[in-house]
């Protein structure tokens, strides 16, 4: 059984040719994520099919997958939004911006509304602290200077 | 100063200009030069790493390394497949230079890699990308494609016969693979745990053969050294301190940002660049270089020029460049309990002190934030922080203590208060 579309395997091919040929597991990381934007999550069988691709043991892609923080071992909400926290954004305002989401979204840090519409996390420097408060939407787009209006308008847009 | 031209900014004068990530701006401006006149004249090796070395160019990732130093280990005539390795992997807080790098100027980058990777005898390099800023994961790799469709990345470059190759491999969400054996092991498709060294990466890096890993503002200082010069770079600066330096400034400025701004430039200035202390609050603290640099009060900030001596000699560090304030309404407690749980939830666990010792400073730091701190805590901590410095494979634990020594020294008034009243003498 194919556990991964046609276009998630072009993907990690790609990936792959950035590698010397018996270097395979170089990949792994982007194959997991490449899995995890198709699957929304990793469950232990889609991690366990990406080894087997890259042609390594499965327990070492799980290692990888359990030591990154922005892989996700059990299912979350179709819009994943990771506020840092950090002492920057944190002196920016960050506090204020995680009290409106929890609010807002009547969740905690860590969990998911149960329309599973959002899950709600706290992370850490993403690398932009000049423009701070800030989020990551789905680990890939990231939304500055948050304002309690810019977050309202953020989770109206996310279906 | 004059801003946004290619002679008096180093990195990220491309932004004055339309586009300023493509191609077409930065060839426009004398990018790819220095490359061109290499492969044309066949520069030797040497020379080139001499004029590294004039330049004074230290490391920007935080280290300070002298990176012509650092290029002259690489056992650049041995036999075999040799790697350049950039460090983009930036997550210690308060820094978000090498991000505008990537956004803004990846050309330069690509070209003090390719600089690099021909100096260095390297068949390939890799640039470590930061897991949180996927978009510019996606930027960089466009920037590669038009490079390559130009010929300046693949086989035969620039017909001279020499083939170099460079590829973005993309982190995933862990701080630890900023340093850099880890950085390696993560290439390699592996859990981020720092190796013992020696044997260092330039004897023994990715795949186990030679690697030189530099900081992305380092590598994107080459090509400007060898277009003006060594010498002109170190006038830039300072002795011992050659260049401008981007610094991120965040937390309390009116203005947070990039400044990039010669070494040796009085802290007074970049504040004011940054616009001073948010709505006229009163300065109280810096963390000069980065979440890892040990904090500084006010007074002694103000008086001190941004370079790796100057600020060394004040008790911190210049690290990264990071520079993070904070104003007069700041708990330091509540600070610090921040700072420190990020070091608990960063360290990769492989050293007893360190993964240990980083969860008993954050929760006696979280106590004392919650007002159920005990008198002999602070000599705890101090106790516990000597016990992980120097005691574990890489610097993450130097890193965790080098807060905790600092505000305790600095702000000591304010821990025991909060220990004494159960409660904060700044925000009542």
């Amino acid at each position: 059984m194919t556990m991964l579309t046609a276009e998630s395997l072009a993907l990690i091919d790609q990936e792959c040719a950035k590698y010397p040929a018996e270097q395979r597991q170089s990949a792994v990381m982007a194959a997991l994520r490449i899995a995890q934007t198709e699957k929304g999550w990793l469950a232990k069988d889609t991690i366990a099919y990406v080894a087997d691709y890259l042609g390594m043991p499965a327990i070492a892609a799980y290692e990888v997958a359990t030591f990154y923080n922005m892989y996700e071992l059990a299912p979350v909400g179709r819009h994943k939004v990771t506020l840092c926290t950090n002492l920057p954004c944190q002196l920016q305002g960050a506090d204020r911006i995680g009290a409106h989401l929890q609010n807002k979204l009547g969740i905690g840090f860590g969990e998911t509304t149960p329309d599973g519409r959002y899950t709600l996390k706290e992370g850490e420097c993403m690398g932009a602290c000049g423009h701070g408060p800030l989020c990551l939407h789905n680990n890939h787009q990231m939304h500055a200077h948050l304002t309690p209006e810019s977050v309202d308008k953020l989770l109206d847009e996310l279906k | 100063m004059s801003l946004n031209t290619p002679d008096t900014q180093v990195c990220l004068w491309t932004l004055g200009y339309d586009n300023p990530a493509s191609l077409a701006t930065y060839t426009a401006n004398g990018g790819y030069e220095a490359l061109k006149k290499i492969l044309a004249e066949k520069t030797p090796a040497e020379a080139i790493i001499e004029q590294v070395k004039i330049s004074a160019l230290r490391g920007r990732g935080g280290a300070g390394f002298p990176t012509g130093l650092k290029w002259s280990f690489m056992p650049r005539t041995f036999p075999g497949d040799k790697y350049v390795v950039c460090n983009t992997d930036e997550g210690e807080p308060g820094t978000f230079k090498d991000r505008d790098i990537v956004r803004f100027n990846p050309h330069q980058l690509i070209e003090g890699m390719l600089i690099a990777g021909y100096t260095l005898g390297a068949k390939a390099g890799y640039n470590y990308i930061h897991g949180e800023i996927f978009e510019q994961y996606q930027s960089w790799e466009v920037a590669l494609n038009e490079a390559r469709a130009a010929g300046l990345l693949g086989k035969d470059i620039l017909g001279s016969g020499w083939d170099f190759d460079l590829h973005a491999h993309h982190g995933y969400g862990a701080y630890i693979c900023g340093e850099e054996t880890a950085l390696l092991e993560s290439i390699e498709g592996k859990k981020g745990q720092p190796r013992f060294k020696p044997p260092f990466p330039a004897s023994y890096g990715l795949y186990g053969k030679p690697t030189t890993i530099n900081n992305t503002e380092t590598l994107a200082s080459i090509p400007w050294i060898l277009r003006h010069g060594g010498q002109a770079f170190l006038e830039l600066g300072k002795p011992n301190n050659g260049g401008a330096k981007i610094f991120s400034i965040s937390g309390h400025v009116n203005k947070p940002g990039n400044y990039e701004i010669p070494l040796g430039t009085p802290f007074p200035d970049l504040l004011e660049m940054a616009g001073g202390v948010r709505n006229g609050h009163k300065l109280k603290a810096v963390i000069p270089g980065g979440s890892s640099a040990p904090v500084l009060p006010a007074e002694v900030m103000m008086g001190l020029t941004l370079d790796f001596d100057a600020i060394a000699k004040a008790g911190s560090m210049l690290g990264s460049g990071a520079v993070i304030v904070m104003d007069e309404t700041v708990c330091m407690v509540k600070a610090l309990e921040r700072l420190s749980y990020f070091y608990f939830e960063e360290s990769c666990g492989q050293c007893t002190p360190c993964r240990e010792g980083t969860g008993w400073l954050y929760r006696i730091i979280q106590r004392i934030e919650h007002g159920q701190g005990r008198p002999a805590d602070l000599d705890e901590l101090l106790r516990i922080g000597n016990n992980i410095g120097g005691r574990t494979i890489c610097a993450l634990g130097d890193a965790a203590v080098g807060p905790v020594a600092s505000f305790v020294k600095h702000f000591r008034k304010e821990f025991e208060y909060h220990i004494e009243n159960k409660r904060c003498m700044v925000n009542h």
